[in-house]
């Protein structure tokens, strides 16, 4: 789960992380009342989870109340690469005197925590990546050993941060450590953390993404999901634990594994059609899930077939065949849909469905065959 | 011959007393596996349809000298499920359970490779491993394999690796070992782990390889196949159409920036000699080519 960057900032706090004092705003006279507490200079900053806000004119200073009010009401409501902006993030502006970088990150290769450091920041991380590796200081961590201030002090002197602000940054990271491990988070950057002219150290934004398996020891997370996806239906199949991604073509996808299901999308484009999402029902799925996932595709106007795909293992056919009966009853499928069924229990599953297939509840044998039929059906009803 | 399992490892079931313990780990001795124990924290000195159920593991492998253990616990006592299985003598462990936090799995992973050196972990998040006629310790449907080899299979997919045993098995194609490595960010055994023991298995004279979009493991072994591998390869990749930063279901399946995409992975396995297919059922076919003229 990615988190605004007001909600990241919110985070760092509580791991005792310096950032700047501010507040978030709905409304204009919210933004008023915030840049008023924290004090002016502030600078106004759209809430969206895309990068590129500043460029699309989503970040702005305000040096009196006047330019906080035309600032608020410019930003909100403002369109960023498909993102409308419907909160800010007022903050009282920092005189910077350095740009750093810090982040900390999974080493999926090596299988080890993977801090990053660098005296360029304020820019992409990629770009610097590119054009100059060698301002980066990469810094392995075995999670069985952490992170501690005497590996920090040597490792902001090997990415050269300025003299003044090494035993600040060395302590800041340590904390963002503790940070990104103990509160669970995929990643936690920070670009850019700034050196103020009068030598303090901070973080002037936060990227946070946190581990969402870890939801069950962080109560606390509760408030982002609140805000996490402004798509109905992602929100819909949220609550109801499914994984959905919704997407732009008419065969409605239901399968599972993400494996499959992504397999499930590929195939269907192969025999030409598209995927109208992405939806795995995840392991050892129920009836009552299935139930589940096809009323979640059935709330979307642009499908006209459904593809149920499953191969059971620790899912059990026969409960997937009791789930689309289920939801038969419990709802009005609009779309026709095509099962393909394997695995844990098939047999009995097809046995299930069997005495009630019709035009609207085919089955077929192979992935293939289901998928064709499937983009068939839904060109029939487009056409 | 089949790799890390055959036909005498002995198993024990951590979480056999659970529902899912019980469904799978029954299923698994009705295939002809060796569950020779279960291990339930406070369940000792009862019973699972005949199989003894132990409070730890160093009391159950005392008793029954199994080597191997199938985990099936909730994702919170997962961690620390696998290290007692590595205390308590177990040298290869298979954990199918999902939804562990990938800090736990990190330092999970790491405390074994430092303090148990000689332990395998399987998975998390895996279907498991079967050889067919032989094993099967996992969530694997047995009925769908087939015994005789000369397939090996390997799969960071847990449906997926069905599929793949589906294809090979309808056209009469059977597999020595089919391993599923699980599509989670820190699994304990990789691609290059399972190609180097099929390699070095006589009877595995070819080998089927699914991986998924995310993280950078296909390159890997692609690389590794390049230098090392001279038994024939067959390749699927899952997610040629997934969307980029949006997470397809599993912790590891993501396409971030331009980096993890089906395309760069096939195309680096292909590089390496690889025969890359477009979907599992061109993987099976292909597959079938390549044993037929053996």
């Amino acid at each position: 789960m990615d988190l605004f960057e007001y909600q990241g900032k919110q985070y760092f706090a509580r791991f005792g992380i310096a950032v700047s004092p501010g507040g978030v705003a709905d409304t204009v006279a919210d933004a008023v009342a915030v840049a008023e507490d924290v004090g002016l200079p502030v600078v106004v900053k759209a809430q969206v989870k895309v990068g590129g806000r500043g460029k699309a004119g989503g970040v702005k200073l305000a040096s009196n109340i006047d330019e906080v009010r035309q600032h608020a009401e410019s930003i909100l409501g403002l369109d960023i690469k498909g993102h409308v902006v419907r909160r800010l993030w007022i903050e009282h502006a920092s005189d910077i005197a350095r740009e750093y970088y810090a982040s900390f990150t999974l080493d999926r290769a090596n299988k080890v925590h993977l801090g990053m450091l660098s005296a360029q920041g304020g820019v992409e991380i990629e770009v610097v990546a590119e054009e100059n590796p060698d301002a980066i200081a990469f810094l392995q961590i075995d999670p069985v050993v952490g992170l501690d201030v005497a590996t920090a002090r040597r490792w902001v002197a090997e990415a050269d941060l300025d003299d003044v602000a090494r035993e600040q940054a060395a302590e800041l990271l340590v904390k963002l450590y503790v940070c990104y491990t103990e509160g669970d988070c995929d990643l936690a950057e920070i670009n850019p953390l700034i050196l103020t002219p009068d030598g303090r150290v901070h973080a002037l934004d936060a990227k946070v993404t946190l581990d969402e398996n870890a939801s069950f020891r962080h109560p606390e997370w509760e408030e982002y999901r609140a805000t996490e996806t402004e798509d109905p239906r992602e929100k819909m199949a949220k609550e109801r634990g499914l994984n959905y991604i919704g997407l732009d073509g008419t065969v409605g996808i239901i399968a599972n594994g993400a494996g499959l299901a992504m397999s499930t999308l590929d195939v269907v484009n192969q025999v030409g059609g598209s995927a109208a999402n992405f939806l795995d029902i995840g392991g050892g799925a129920n009836a009552d899930v299935m139930a589940s996932a096809l009323e979640v595709i059935n709330t979307d106007p642009k499908v006209s077939s459904i593809l149920v795909n499953i191969f059971g293992g620790i899912t059990r056919v026969d409960e997937v065949a009791q789930g689309v009966l289920e939801a038969l009853e419990r709802v009005d499928i609009t779309s026709p849909i095509v099962l393909r069924l394997d695995g844990t229990n098939a047999v009995a599953g097809r046995e299930i469905l069997q005495p009630h297939l019709s035009e609207s509840l085919i089955t077929e044998s192979t992935m293939l065959d289901a998928a064709r039929r499937a983009v068939a059906l839904a060109s029939a009803a487009s056409a | 011959m089949s790799i890390f399992v055959d036909e005498y490892t002995k198993v024990i079931v951590q979480g056999l007393t659970g529902g899912q313990g019980r469904f799978h780990g029954l299923r698994n001795r009705d295939y002809g596996t060796k569950v020779v124990a279960g291990v339930t924290p406070g369940k000792g000195g009862s019973d699972v349809d005949g199989i003894p159920v132990y409070d730890g593991v160093a009391e159950a492998v005392a008793a029954t000298g199994a080597t191997a253990s199938f985990v099936v616990v909730p994702p919170r006592f997962a961690p620390t499920a696998i290290l007692e299985a590595a205390t308590g003598g177990i040298t290869f462990i298979v954990c199918i359970t999902e939804g562990i936090p990938a800090q736990d799995e990190a330092l999970t992973y790491n405390r074994l490779v430092e303090e148990h050196p000689g332990v395998r972990l399987l998975g998390p998040n895996c279907p498991g491993i079967i050889s067919p006629g032989k094993c099967n310790i996992g969530i694997t449907s047995g009925d769908i394999a087939l015994a005789g080899g000369p397939v090996g299979i390997v799969s960071r997919s847990g449906t997926l690796t069905y599929q793949a045993l589906h294809e090979l098995s309808q056209q009469g194609v059977g597999q020595t070992t089919c391993v599923g490595i699980g599509g989670d960010p820190v699994p304990g055994t990789n691609f290059i782990d399972c190609l180097s023991a099929f390699q070095d298995d006589p009877e595995t004279l070819a080998v089927m390889m699914i991986g998924e979009i995310g993280g950078s493991e296909e390159e890997r072994a692609a690389e590794w196949i390049k230098q090392h591998m001279t038994k024939p390869v067959v390749a699927y990749v899952a997610g040629v159409t997934a969307p980029p930063g949006r997470k397809m279901g599993h912790a590891g399946a993501i396409v971030s920036g331009s980096k993890g995409t089906a395309r760069a992975k096939m195309d680096a396995l292909a590089d390496a000699g690889v025969h890359v297919c477009a979907n599992p059922t061109e993987a099976g076919q292909k597959m079938v080519e390549i044993v037929k003229a053996l």
